[in-house]
């Protein structure tokens, strides 16, 4: 399963490598949908700052369902599914690798809409390691669902507006709990942080142990 | 595993009923092939050629009918024939974006093969320098199949379904067709093709299937002198 996790996270990055389709789509769409909601806030500095966590993590949710179309649409074309099926490829290991090169597609993202945040909108980082644990918990989250969604709406003719529509509304704890521990991440103290980051590793280690018990199945019934 | 059999035939189905999206493709398919040879199927376009082959690759859901593909009951393969079978179908079942070698160094680390063998295959279909690292999208027609064939033959599955192989191709490609699977029967292989081309298929093939209306309505021998020959 690991075997087969890791050729498809190295293609699947390959791949993205070779097309740049996140860095030429999806990341200038996750700084625009900052900007734009920078200006729908106004100019004022301190409405800014404490709406930045949010404004990030939105920008993240929204991105993660293009990546992961992207993702699985790669998958779907040209009878690629079908090829690696009948090869008898690990369909938990495909799920595994797929989460994973999302993960690092989204992680590009946050990083670059945490830096906007920083230099735009006056956010402070005073617990790096706040935002970085809690960061990776909740990509892997996203990731995770996305793929298991991605799939799942990979056969339906709608699944460009399907598939925002199953993910966005089951990310909202993510959301909620990204977004708690980064306003947290900008002080030097705030309570309930250990809860909020283990909503976050409970629906990581959720998503990824349905995604690698149901994945194959998925497959087989699209 | 799953309901499996044991039979010199390498695939022997009576009667199949196959529903795609609950339309009957197959109407009551009699279909057999030894281990080891080539069998031809024809008919024309919407006869059940391609529901046939995805049926024996285990694609298609069988409301009834009996027999065995490789030993796994054709009614409920479930997972037996995976790794078993290889499907050519009109897609070549590469990734547009990567180059053919790409694609073939994939498929070696998923098939746990040795990475050598894939530039090997690669110089056996001609898709040797540039064409082996251009991207399957810049590639022509033809040469997208020949990626698509190197696919298999680096699989080397146990029963080859090809499903019109020799279309797009030129004269040397039919001929590299032909011998693949001359090769692979050769070994043991099994294999079964589609065709719209009587005379090619009968050439190179064991037996000769004729379908029609989800039907095979006639079979008869082919040319080729392989050990199935009468």
């Amino acid at each position: 399963m690991l075997r087969d996790a890791w050729a498809v996270f190295a293609k699947d990055l390959r791949i993205e490598a070779k097309t740049r389709v996140g860095l030429w789509q999806v990341l200038p769409f996750a700084v625009i949908a900052l900007v734009t909601f920078a200006f729908a806030l106004g100019p004022g500095k301190s409405a800014l700052s404490a709406a930045a966590a949010g404004m990030c993590w939105v920008g993240v949710a929204f991105s993660s369902v293009l990546v992961v179309g992207r993702s699985q649409g790669i998958e779907r074309e040209h009878g690629v599914r079908t090829a690696q099926r009948l090869a008898g490829i690990d369909p938990a290991g495909v799920f595994l690798g797929k989460t994973g090169a999302v993960a690092v597609q989204l992680a590009v993202i946050e990083v670059v809409l945490g830096a906007g945040a920083v230099g735009l909108l006056g956010y402070h980082v005073h617990r790096l390691w706040l935002l970085l644990v809690a960061s990776v918990l909740a990509t892997i989250g996203l990731a995770a669902v996305g793929t298991i969604y991605g799939a799942l709406t990979g056969a339906a003719r709608a699944r460009e507006t399907l598939l925002p529509m199953l993910v966005l509304p089951i990310v909202i704890p993510v959301l909620i709990a990204g977004v708690r521990c980064w306003q947290a991440a900008s002080v030097s103290s705030a309570p309930r942080v250990g809860e909020w980051l283990s909503v976050l590793g409970a629906f990581a280690v959720i998503y990824i142990a349905a995604g690698v018990v149901l994945y194959g199945q998925i497959e087989e019934v699209q | 595993m799953p309901g499996r059999l044991e039979s010199v035939e390498a695939v022997d189905v009576v009667q199949v009923v196959a529903l795609d999206g609950g339309f009957p493709v197959l109407a009551g398919v009699d279909f057999s092939a030894p281990r080891g040879s080539i069998t031809a199927v024809l008919g024309s376009n919407g006869a059940g050629k391609t529901s046939l082959l995805r049926t024996l690759a285990g694609l298609t859901s069988v409301a009834s009918g009996t027999g065995q593909v490789l030993g796994v009951s054709v009614a409920r393969p479930e997972r037996g024939l995976v790794g078993r079978v290889g499907l050519l179908g009109h897609d070549t079942g590469c990734y547009e974006d990567l180059s053919p070698a790409a694609n073939l160094r994939f498929l070696s680390r998923i098939l746990r093969a040795d990475p050598r063998r894939a530039d090997a295959v690669l110089a056996r279909v001609g898709l040797t320098g540039r064409l082996g690292t251009t991207t399957m999208a810049e590639l022509s027609a033809g040469q997208r199949r020949r990626a698509a064939l190197a696919q298999l033959i680096l699989r080397a599955p146990e029963l080859w379904l090809l499903d019109e192989p020799h279309a797009s191709l030129d004269g040397d490609g039919r001929a590299l067709v032909d011998s693949v699977m001359e090769e692979a029967a050769g070994q043991g292989m099994t294999v079964v093709f589609t065709s719209h081309d009587p005379g090619g298929a009968a050439r190179v093939a064991d037996q000769v299937c004729t379908m029609a209306g989800g039907v095979v309505t006639e079979r008869r021998d082919g040319e080729r002198r392989g050990p199935h020959a009468a």
